[in-house]
């Protein structure tokens, strides 16, 4: 039986590395991006290196009108497989940007929750349909204690987060497992340049922990997975000392 | 889109003096372009840096834009009737050879690492080991896309803009940054059959090449750099040709983790070592398969291996020298560095069998000598001293191996410089794309 990956928000460097790492264990991959030329040059990559079907569709998060016609075309381009969903679509904007202009508070929201949220919600009655498959959803560290640096893109992020949890519960009802997937600091665009910045994993390393955790049905998966101890600890800190704290 | 910069110190594989830059790291051609626009908004040159493997200061710009290429890395398409292969300039020889190899396609010319982008192996137009035969990597480049100072991207072929062409291949990245590379293949297979012999003297290493050069598709001389006297050019000669075979087990490579003392490479200790690897190869020479990997890239297995030469790093001096005067050059040379003292592991001599496409490309035909020579005390003095017998000869420098040559030698040596310059005029006149390398080297002061 063949495998289909959807991944959204192809044109980041974690979802090009996940949907090569993916590729090479067999699976067909249907690439959708707001950039359609470059999905299309990932989707030419990945079908010359690995001689999987793959294809590009052009999709913008924020337009909701036309997330019924993507989740069309991903059941037709899996056909009689199994459809997967890799989700890795967000914007992270400068906080202090966001604090310079407020009405960049919601399309931030928009792009990393309500977007993920209402496009995962029409792809899950598709996946209960076919009664197995897996969800791969990209949260982030971030979104584990609002911190003063970041807690706008954070709070996206937590609420993505307990989206997942409430979706994983209806989905394993029917076969289907939900992954979070929460990334540390990852070697990417969205990184390049930040100060402040240490244990970068590059991106090869969090596409393998996403398989990984798909394939051994993982619920909440770090990534590195020592970031589940520095989470931890930053969770635990007292909210009267973490409200000061400059991080 | 908005360009994020990122300070880093920047080197060449050598190992020399850093450069800082601010670096971008587009994903994408869209934001190479943005990354060059926003450096010529800033006033700051720019430069396109690969897989940072030249030697010297050629892929770094002390208080410029460096635009890292390392992430755009797509094999973009591939027809197996022409062998002809499309992608972006981050794509690695390594990435070619685990798409193509299993086709039964190789990198038409491979210079000695796998790591090489092949957008740096159009900036430095690289040769191999079969340059008689098949030319060197600009004469298998169908067409490029440059994306120059002013922001087009510009498709450019020997008959498409040709004046771009020409300076783009060989040009080290001045003309602009290469996105993309339309180039072909040819078959190969993961095993050579190899022929080795034991090679006494410089003359009759001549003699093996010349004899060689019709007939063999690769062929390479590794030089005892050490040995002097009657020995002075001893080494080992091989020739090789693809044969149908499966493929060789891949091997980790081991890694220095930190960089040698200084002592480690010291005159006894090469000498010992160097005498032990020409013995290897009985009197009489030997032939056996060998794998790609070991035949291509033999260093690629030790990765870092520039760390042999310590935290101060090492030059590499390589030049070709044309046949009527090389025996000569190439002996001098050698007894320069034997009788200097600076340790040296091997030499290289190849062949080279004529120009390259592109107005600063390396190659004429002659003989190419290359050799490390340790940033010790007088490192500086002995690579002027080889540059006075290449130059002399009427030889020139490799653009991705220096790191020292003069500004007078480079323009005596380089006779499509006026050309190159012209080139530059038309197509970057304000300057916006420079390299400490092209700086050291005057290109494009000249310019009328």
């Amino acid at each position: 039986m063949s495998s289909t990956w959807l991944v959204l928000g192809a044109s980041s460097a974690i979802a090009r590395a996940f949907a090569r790492a993916a590729a090479a264990q067999g699976a067909d991959i249907l690439l959708a991006a707001r950039d359609l030329v470059d999905a299309e040059a990932t989707a030419a990559d990945i079908a010359i290196r690995t001689a999987r079907r793959a294809e590009a569709v052009k999709f913008d998060a924020l337009d909701e009108a036309a997330q019924d016609e993507l989740v069309a075309w991903a059941r037709e381009f899996a056909g009689s497989g199994t459809l997967n969903v890799f989700l890795a679509f967000g914007t992270m904007p400068d906080q202090a940007a966001i604090d310079a202009d407020p009405s960049l508070v919601a399309p931030t929201v928009m792009a990393n929750f309500t977007a993920a949220a209402s496009l995962l919600h029409r792809l899950a009655p598709v996946l209960e349909a076919q009664g197995t498959g897996a969800v791969v959803a990209l949260g982030s560290v971030a979104g584990d204690r609002g911190r003063l640096k970041n807690y706008v893109y954070g709070s996206a992020k937590a609420g993505l987060h307990a989206y997942l949890q409430g979706l994983r519960a209806r989905l394993v009802r029917k076969g289907v497992h939900v992954v979070t997937l929460k990334p540390g600091f990852v070697d990417t665009a969205m990184t390049w340049g930040l100060p402040g910045l240490f244990l970068v994993a590059p991106p090869e390393a969090v596409a393998r922990a996403a398989l990984d955790a798909a394939a051994k049905k993982r619920d909440v998966v770090y990534a590195p997975a020592f970031w589940w101890g520095i989470m931890t600890i930053i969770r635990h800190i007292p909210e009267r000392i973490f409200k000061k704290l400059n991080i | 889109m908005s360009v994020r910069w990122k300070k880093m110190a920047l080197t060449g594989w050598g190992r020399g003096p850093a450069a800082d830059v601010a670096a971008a790291r587009p994903e994408r051609a869209a934001d190479a372009t943005a990354a060059v626009k926003k450096a010529r908004e800033e006033g700051a040159a720019a430069l396109a840096r690969g897989a940072g493997r030249s030697y010297g200061d050629a892929a770094q710009l002390a208080g410029g834009r460096a635009i890292l290429t390392d992430r755009l890395d797509r094999i973009l398409a591939f027809d197996p009737a022409t062998a002809s292969v499309e992608c972006e300039a981050g794509v690695t020889f390594r990435a070619l050879l685990d798409a193509f190899l299993p086709r039964g396609f190789v990198p038409p010319v491979s210079p000695g690492t796998a790591f090489v982008t092949v957008g740096g192996a159009v900036a430095a137009d690289v040769h191999g080991k079969n340059h008689d035969r098949h030319g060197s990597f600009g004469d298998h480049v169908e067409w490029l896309d440059v994306l120059l100072a002013d922001g087009r991207i510009v498709r450019t072929g020997p008959d498409t803009e040709p004046d771009l062409f020409r300076a783009t291949l060989g040009g080290m990245g001045l003309t602009g940054i290469v996105l993309r590379v339309r180039l072909r293949l040819l078959p190969g297979s993961p095993v050579l059959q190899v022929r080795e012999t034991r090679i006494r003297d410089l003359d009759a290493f001549f003699a093996a090449f010349e004899a060689a050069r019709a007939r063999a598709t690769y062929s390479v001389g590794w030089i005892d750099a050490l040995a002097s006297g009657r020995s002075l050019g001893r080494g080992i000669f091989e020739t090789a040709e693809f044969v149908p075979g499966p493929a060789a087990p891949a091997r980790k490579p081991l890694r220095i983790p930190f960089d040698l003392p200084g002592f480690a490479l010291s005159a006894p200790g090469v000498r010992a070592f160097n005498a032990v690897y020409w013995r290897r190869v009985p009197k009489a020479g030997r032939e056996g398969l060998r794998g790609l990997d070991t035949f291509f890239y033999p260093l690629d297995r030790l990765a870092d291996w520039h760390r042999l030469y310590g935290r101060r790093g090492f030059y590499q001096f390589q030049s070709v020298v044309p046949d009527g005067a090389a025996l000569r050059a190439v002996r001098e040379m050698l007894e320069t560095v034997a009788s200097a003292g600076n340790a040296s592991f091997l030499a290289v001599l190849k062949t080279l069998g004529g120009e390259g496409r592109g107005l600063l490309s390396f190659p004429m035909r002659g003989v190419t000598l290359a050799l490390d020579i340790p940033r010790a005390a007088g490192a500086v003095e002995l690579m002027a001293r080889l540059e006075r017998i290449s130059r002399e000869a009427g030889g020139r420098i490799y653009l991705a191996k220096d790191a020292a040559m003069s500004a007078a030698t480079f323009a005596a040596t380089y006779p499509g410089l006026p050309a190159f310059e012209a080139a530059l005029a038309r197509f970057d006149p304000q300057g916006r794309f420079a390299s400490d390398q092209s700086r050291r080297l005057q290109i494009g002061r000249r310019a009328a």
